[in-house]
């Protein structure tokens, strides 16, 4: 059996739905911020495999991208989760809905 | 044949870890499956020949990001257990019930419908191996999209000053604890 592309795109697609239904189920915030990351990966994983069939290194690019973009993300994302579990320690999502319309 | 085993060794090891970092009620050890994933999200990179990124995906990811996962749930002291059953409302699990089961036939039924292989142009220097991969990104990264990557630069500035804002205290907390040190 050889591994096609098609293995890693449905390997991404896999890992980008447990991200997806980890961020639906789970309620505390910094497991939520995990399944963003898992998502994000799922991505990352089909880019390079499109990269490499395509014999284009702009796929790796992107994905350099993604990596400086995510780093960034979880530095807020942490950020206001530790500004909001000190005001108002074990919130959860749910907790949090003082911008509810 | 090597090729077939390290995938489906790397595949395994992903989606252990994915289904970890969902399941386990203890934070530190969805943190700890979180790295589980990302290596092999990186022996996978190495397998396709993208030796930079698995190397920045080590680094960056479990070195890093981790790390600060970590640090927050040690800081916050949030790692007791967490009760699935209590915390979560009874129409949110068949929502990711029919997200998870929705999306992943429309992902995999796409990917193996369009089972044919992707025709596009081909780059002029193509996806080398070796050193050649290095010499590549640097080049698309430092040629083609020199703005993006400068933008970039731009991005981690505000991201680090939003990270020192939210992590101050508020005035009121500072100047109450200035008082109280200064009474004692």
């Amino acid at each position: 059996m050889e591994i096609t592309t098609g293995w890693y795109l449905v390997l991404g697609a896999l890992l980008f739905v447990i991200g997806g239904t980890g961020l639906l189920i789970r309620r505390n915030p910094l497991v939520m911020l995990m399944c963003v990351e898992l998502m994000l990966n799922g991505v990352n994983l089909s880019f390079v495999a499109f990269a490499r069939q395509l014999g284009d290194i702009g796929g790796q690019t992107v994905v350099f991208f993604v990596l400086v973009v995510a780093a960034a993300e979880v530095v807020v994302g942490l950020g206001l989760v530790v500004a909001i579990l000190r005001r108002q320690p074990g919130a959860t999502a749910d907790d949090l809905s003082a911008l509810r319309g | 044949m090597v090729d077939t085993l390290v995938f489906i060794v790397a595949a395994a090891i992903c989606l252990t870890g994915a289904l970890g970092v969902i399941l386990a009620r203890n934070p530190v050890h969805s943190a700890l499956m979180l790295v589980m994933t990302l290596f092999g999200i990186a022996v996978l990179f190495v397998a396709q020949e993208a030796h930079f990124l698995a190397a920045v995906q080590v680094i960056v990811y479990a070195g890093a990001i981790v790390v600060l996962f970590l640090f927050v749930i040690m800081l916050l002291g949030v790692d007791r257990a967490q009760n699935l059953e209590l915390s979560i409302l009874p129409i949110q699990r068949w929502a990711a019930l029919v997200f998870a089961g929705g999306s992943l036939l429309l992902l995999v039924g796409l990917i193996v419908v369009v089972n044919e292989p992707v025709t596009g142009a081909e780059a002029m220097g193509g996806a080398a191996s070796g050193d050649e991969n290095v010499r590549l990104l640097a080049r698309s990264l430092f040629s083609d999209h020199v703005y993006a990557f400068e933008l970039t630069s731009l991005l981690l500035v505000i991201a680090v000053i939003g990270a020192v804002v939210l992590a101050r205290k508020p005035k009121e907390i500072q100047s109450a604890v200035a008082e109280e040190l200064g009474d004692n």
